[in-house]
C-alpha cells in the first residue's frame, strides 16, 4: 500500500503517541478533523495500523511475577512452505510474544513469557523441543530490560533548561 | 568602603547599555513554581548520544589540549563540506573558514573585524538581542529597520535603502529569525544582493537556525550569485544539532575578513574548547539522520501550536523556521511587556515581550514551541482562559 504524505505523517505521529488527540493530529498534518479521522480509519481498515497497546513496566506492579525469554530455535525446513509452517505452530501459542526469522546460526527467534522459569522450561522441554522440525533450543533468560522498542524504561526526563532564555 | 564610586570604573560605553529585556523575565519566572515556559531559546532535546559519546572518547584519550586557533583542521574540513552539501557554497577550510565559541561569538569577530568608529550597521528588526550591543562594543553605530507582522515580517529591501548613508558598511540579517520565524525567500535575497553590490556592502548572515526550515527549501545568503565575497556567513551547532551548551559555532567568509577575524580570536579566545570540537566533528559526519528527527518534530509541534493559537485568537503568522511563533497581542491593547507579566502571574506561562526584540516586536510575544506537546497543550489551555478573561 502506498501511503500520502499525509498519511505516512499520521502513521509516525500514532507510532510515537497512540493516544494523540484526534484534533491536535489533525492540526499537526494540517488537515480538518473529519478529514483526519477518515484516514485514521482507512489506515485501520488496511491493518497498516495493527493495535493501539500500552507499553507497560510491570516491574513497577507489585506482586507482578513474570519471566521473559528469548530462545534461538534451530528447525528444518519443510519443502514447499519452508520456515512458516513451523513458525506458525509456534507462534499460535499465547506465551510466545514474538516470532522472527533470523539470519545467522539459528533460525527462528521466539520470545516467550512465563510466570516462571520452570513454567517457560516445560514449555521449551514440553511444546517447542518436541515439535517435528525442531533440531535444536537455546534459552536466554532476560535479566532486566533498559530499552523496550525504543522506549527508554527509566527515563530522566526533567528539563535542565534555564526558562527564559534569548 | 563607598560601593557608589565603584561604578566609575565601568565604561561610559558599557554603562550606556541596556540590559536585556529578557533578563527581568528570567528573574520573574524563575522564581515560580509550576511554570510553563514558552520563553526558552534552545531546543529541548538533549545532543545525540553518538556525538556526546564521541566527545567522552575524546576526553578518555586525552585530547585535552589546544587545538589550531581557526580549530580543528579535520572539523574545518567537515564544515567546508557540510556547507557545500547543505547550501551549495564553497569555503577553504584551511583560511576560510573559523571555529568560534558559538555563533554568537562569530557575529561579535564579526563586527569588530570590520568596524572603525562611527561605521553603521544596519540591523533588521525585530532581532536576536545582541546584535545592537555588539555593533555598540564594536565602535558602530545600529541603524535599525523594521519589518512588520502585516506580511509575516518580511524584509522590503526599498525600505532597507532608504536606511543608508555614507557611513553604512554592513546588514545584518537573521534568517530563519528569532524571533519571528520568518524564512527569507529567495527573491528578497536577491534583492538584497543587488543593493549590497551597488552600495558596496558587507551581510553578516546569521543563519544558525538554517537546519530548522519546515516548508521550502532554503537558500543562504552566500549562495546568492556575487554574495560570497561579501558576506560573513555564520552558523553553528546550538540550534540544528541540539548543542547549545557545547558552546561551538563557526564562521565562512572571503579569507581577508576571515583572516581579520581569526587575528582578534587568537588573542581574545585562542580556540573553542578541543572536547566541543571532537563533539561537532561526530554531530557532521553521522547527525544527519538525527537532525531530521528533530526537524520533523518541531514541525509537527509548529503546526499544532500555531493553529491553536490562531484558534484561541492571538493571530500568528505560520513561521518558515526557527522555533519560535511570534503571535500578535495587539487587540488586546496592552503592551507585550505587560500582556506577558499578566500571563506569567495569573496563568504561569512564561512568553517573551516581542519589544526585546526592538520597536517592531511590540504588539507581539515570542512563544517557544520546543517544548513536549503535553505542555503546548497545556499553554494553550491557559493562554485561552487568560484571553477569555481579559
Amino acid at each position: 500500500m502506498k501511503l500520502s504524505e499525509k498519511e505516512l505523517e499520521i502513521v509516525k505521529i500514532l507510532e510515537k503517541d497512540a493516544r494523540t488527540p484526534l484534533d491536535m493530529l489533525a492540526k499537526m498534518v494540517g488537515l480538518p478533523v473529519a478529514e483526519t479521522e477518515a484516514l485514521v480509519k482507512k489506515l485501520e481498515e488496511a491493518k497498516v495500523i495493527v493495535q493501539y497497546t500500552a507499553l507497560v513496566d510491570w516491574r513497577k506492579v507489585d506482586g507482578h511475577e513474570g519471566v521473559t525469554a528469548m530462545i534461538d530455535v534451530k528447525v528444518t525446513p519443510k519443502r514447499g512452505v519452508g520456515f512458516d509452517e513451523v513458525a506458525e505452530r509456534i507462534y499460535r501459542f499465547p506465551e510466545v510474544t514474538s516470532v522472527y526469522l533470523m539470519s545467522g546460526a539459528y533460525d527462528l527467534s521466539v520470545v516467550i513469557e512465563g510466570r516462571s522459569m520452570s513454567e517457560i522450561a516445560q514449555f521449551v522441554s514440553e511444546k517447542l523441543s518436541t515439535l517435528d522440525s525442531v533440531i535444536s533450543t537455546t534459552t536466554h533468560f532476560i535479566l532486566k530490560k533498559y530499552k523496550h522498542d525504543g522506549i527508554v524504561f527509566d527515563q530522566g526526563d526533567q528539563d535542565r533548561r534555564i526558562v527564559v532564555s534569548p | 568602603m563607598k560601593p557608589q564610586t565603584r561604578n566609575t570604573y565601568v565604561s561610559k560605553t558599557v554603562a550606556a547599555l541596556k540590559p536585556s529585556g529578557i533578563r527581568r523575565f528570567f528573574d520573574l519566572a524563575s522564581g515560580m513554581e509550576g511554570v510553563i515556559s514558552l520563553g526558552v531559546g534552545e531546543p529541548d532535546f538533549v545532543t545525540s548520544w553518538s556525538v556526546r559519546e564521541a566527545s567522552i572518547l575524546s576526553l578518555e584519550q586525552g585530547y585535552t589540549s589546544y587545538t589550531p586557533n581557526a580549530g580543528l583542521l579535520e572539523l574545518r574540513q567537515e564544515i567546508a563540506a557540510y556547507l557545500r552539501r547543505k547550501f551549495h557554497v564553497d569555503y577553504r577550510p584551511e583560511t576560510e573558514i573559523l571555529v568560534t565559541v558559538g555563533a554568537s561569538q562569530a557575529i561579535d569577530l564579526a563586527l569588530r573585524a570590520i568596524l572603525d568608529p562611527g561605521d553603521e550597521v544596519i540591523v533588521v528588526e525585530p532581532s536576536f538581542v545582541a546584535y545592537e550591543p555588539l555593533v555598540v562594543l564594536a565602535g558602530g553605530t545600529p541603524v535599525a529597520v523594521q519589518t512588520t507582522g502585516a506580511d509575516g515580517f518580511q524584509l522590503h529591501v526599498a525600505q532597507l535603502e532608504q536606511a543608508l548613508t555614507a557611513r553604512t558598511k554592513a546588514i545584518i540579517i537573521c534568517s530563519p529569525n528569532n524571533p519571528t520565524g520568518t524564512v527569507l525567500r529567495p527573491a528578497e535575497l536577491e534583492a538584497l544582493a543587488r543593493l549590497a553590490k551597488e552600495h558596496d556592502l558587507l551581510v553578516i548572515a546569521d543563519e544558525i537556525y538554517a537546519e530548522l526550515t519546515y516548508d521550502d527549501g532554503y537558500m543562504s545568503m552566500a549562495a546568492v550569485s556575487g554574495m560570497r565575497e561579501r558576506t560573513i556567513l555564520i552558523s553553528g551547532f546550538s540550534k540544528g544539532f541540539a548543542m547549545t551548551g557545547w558552546r561551538l559555532g563557526f564562521a565562512a567568509a572571503p579569507e581577508d575578513i576571515l583572516q581579520a577575524m581569526l587575528k582578534i580570536h587568537q588573542y581574545a579566545i585562542m580556540c573553542a574548547p578541543t572536547m566541543a570540537q571532537y563533539g561537532a566533528l561526530e554531530a557532521l559526519r553521522s547527525g544527519e539522520r538525527d537532525v531530521a528527527e528533530m526537524r520533523s518534530s518541531y514541525r509537527r509541534r509548529r503546526n499544532y501550536f500555531v493553529s491553536s493559537l490562531n484558534e484561541i485568537g492571538l493571530p500568528c503568522h505560520m513561521p518558515g523556521g526557527a522555533f519560535y511563533a511570534f503571535p500578535s497581542i495587539r487587540h488586546t491593547g496592552m503592551t507585550s511587556e505587560q500582556f506577558a507579566e499578566r500571563l506569567l502571574i495569573e496563568e504561569k506561562v512564561a512568553v517573551v515581550p516581542g519589544s526585546v526584540f526592538g520597536q517592531s516586536g511590540e504588539g507581539h510575544v515570542r512563544c517557544s514551541y520546543a517544548s513536549s506537546l503535553e505542555q503546548l497543550q497545556e499553554a494553550v489551555k491557559r493562554i485561552k482562559r487568560f484571553l477569555a478573561r481579559l
